[in-house]
């Protein structure tokens, strides 16, 4: 549904993105997630058709953006970055707005209307005009103008920016459950977003994307996939130590905590498939010395480490030059 | 066709509702009104003048009151879109950047239309009082809806380029000023010094003044009309330009 072209967009001297492309297919949702100022809106910018890129090609749905960006416009939602609307007017003046500029006339347009509103939870505030309204209403308003109707592909930046931790919640099941049907992009930096609602993420820094897939493959990238986590009584850490990092296919041991109920440590893979193997070796080891396993188990990989591996920050990157 | 006139019906409807919903129609109409009131009778001797005519106590008036309250209008036609970034939200909609443009001027040219209209008392007034040239009356209303619509324009063009209100509201000021004191001597005698005629002329042909005057005689003469609404079109087709060259950074 979305193709995306070896975009890039330079402003002045400054590349803000360079070299982007992806696919979305129908029943995608992509998850868009990079540091502050790494290109994300902009790229989302460039799909929407407000900005031209200054290379590169964007289509939606075989739509052109540049050539004949009237049917992609038409087949598209989008919720801007900081969720603007005007505010002088009421959530469904706004509402019947979007409707209107989208083509339903009369009971079409109420019936979108309504059901845009219930999407988003919006009944209590209907005939409340927008600037009188919480961030997170003023938010979903926007955010239900852009499935106002029922498009086939969403692009949504920062769906859940300034919402609720109950909010958030709500917004990622409809943005999941919608993607059943749609083609979804949506950027975010809460990473635990991306495991509940993307079945792809792509992590894109200074204008380049620096990783590209699912969920699992992303976490599996990270340092400690795979790593083994173990809690051991009765014992000394510098025994437990030298046992472990004796283990085959361990990499190398990290003590996490010393004190208190038992030793608590982490055997690193030499690759992240051996995982599930490291941890049967590990409790073998253990039982076979007599200590008390008080808690075994394999980690996944945490996204946010994987982010911090692949995007460092600029004073990191600074001093390893 | 069709599409792009209901597009640009569905802006203008919502613009017109945004004045109506906020404080700036009111506020606007009533201080157009009241100033309007002020001109004409106490500077423009209306009565005094003992003569039915609109001409010299109410239209005269208007390009130099249209000078602050247009802009005031205008100035946050295409700032504010940008300032709440509803700009986004608008060109990404199935609507090309002319609709939108089109769109919006025609709402506040309503508007500015309806405020007009509201000084009708006054025409009944002059009715009531005498027998005054009807045509020359609705030609200076043509005139004055004209004029209204050519500094809305340039107005239209000033607040595209700048998120600024207050800067858009000044531009525009002086953008009025200028197609107010083009053609009056003071300013054409500071050009025939040193330009050449062709430049002194041209400069000149940007007045409204001599324009504005051949409606109030009640003539509607097409070279006018043409005249107004190319500066109309004009300013339009440059607000294109810059909010295009916004966009493309």
């Amino acid at each position: 549904m979305i193709k995306v072209e070896n975009l890039v967009k330079s402003f002045g001297s400054k590349i803000a993105v360079n070299g982007v492309s992806f696919t979305v297919e129908r029943g995608e949702v992509l998850g868009f997630l990079g540091p502050n100022g790494a290109g994300k809106s902009t790229t989302m910018r460039m799909v929407t058709g407000f900005i031209p890129p200054t290379a590169g090609r964007v289509t939606v749905g075989g739509y052109d953006m540049e050539q004949n960006s009237m049917p992609a416009k038409r087949m598209m939602g989008y919720l801007p970055e900081n969720a603007p609307s005007y505010s002088d007017m009421t959530v469904s003046g706004f509402l019947g707005f979007a409707a209107e500029i989208r083509g339903f006339h009369g009971a079409e347009k109420d019936k979108a209307v309504r059901r845009a509103i219930e999407t988003c939870f919006l009944e209590s505030v209907i005939h409340q005009s927008i600037e009188t309204l919480s961030k997170g209403y003023r938010h979903r308003t926007c955010f239900a103008q852009s499935i106002i109707h029922d498009p086939d592909v969403l692009i949504l930046d920062e769906p859940t920016d300034g919402l609720d931790p109950n909010q958030k919640y709500e917004v990622r099941t409809l943005i999941r459950r919608m993607g059943e049907k749609k083609a979804i992009i949506f950027s975010t930096h809460i990473l635990e977003e991306v495991d509940a609602a993307c079945s792809r993420a792509i992590i894109i820094d200074r204008g380049q994307i620096v990783a590209n897939g699912t969920p699992l493959e992303l976490r599996q990238r990270a340092e400690g996939a795979g790593a083994v986590m173990v809690r051991v009584l009765g014992v000394e850490s510098g025994a437990l130590r030298i046992r472990l990092a004796a283990v085959d296919g361990a990499k190398r041991v990290m003590v996490v905590n010393e004190e208190g109920a038992g030793v608590v440590m982490r055997v690193f893979p030499q690759t992240a498939q051996t995982g599930h193997e490291l941890a049967r070796r590990v409790g073998e080891v253990v039982l076979k010395e007599g200590w008390r396993v008080e808690e075994l188990h394999t980690e996944e990989g945490r996204m946010d480490e994987v982010f911090r591996s692949i995007t460092m920050p600029d004073t990191k990157r600074e001093n390893s030059k | 066709m069709t599409d792009s006139i209901a597009n640009i019906k569905c802006i203008a409807k919502r613009e017109l509702g945004g004045y109506f919903a906020s404080p700036v129609a009111y506020v606007f109409t009533v201080i157009f009104l009241l100033l309007t009131g002020f001109f004409t009778f106490m500077l423009g001797y209306f009565f005094e003048r003992g003569e039915a005519s609109l001409t010299y106590s109410f239209f005269v008036w208007h390009p130099w009151l249209y000078l602050f309250l247009v802009p005031s209008v205008g100035m946050r036609l295409w700032s504010e879109e940008r300032r709440s970034g509803t700009i986004e939200l608008l060109l990404t909609m199935p609507v090309s950047a002319w609709q939108a443009i089109v769109g919006k001027f025609l709402a506040s040219w309503i508007f500015l239309s309806f405020a007009l209209f509201l000084t009708f008392p006054l025409v009944l007034t002059v009715n009531y009082l005498g027998k005054p040239d009807n045509a020359a009356i609705f030609g200076g209303y043509v005139g004055s809806v004209l004029l209204a619509g050519s500094y809305l324009a340039v107005s239209c063009m000033t607040s595209a380029i700048t998120r600024n209100q207050v800067v858009s509201f000044i531009l525009s000021v002086v953008g009025c000023l200028f197609l107010i004191l083009a053609g009056y001597p003071p300013v054409t005698n500071l050009l025939v010094q040193w330009a050449p005629p062709w430049l002194v002329e041209g400069v000149a042909a940007f007045s409204v003044m001599p324009h504005f005057d051949g409606f109030q005689k009640g003539v509607l003469a097409s070279n006018d009309i043409i005249f107004f609404l190319s500066i109309i079109g004009f300013s339009l087709f440059t607000t294109g330009v810059v909010i295009r060259s916004h966009r493309a950074g």
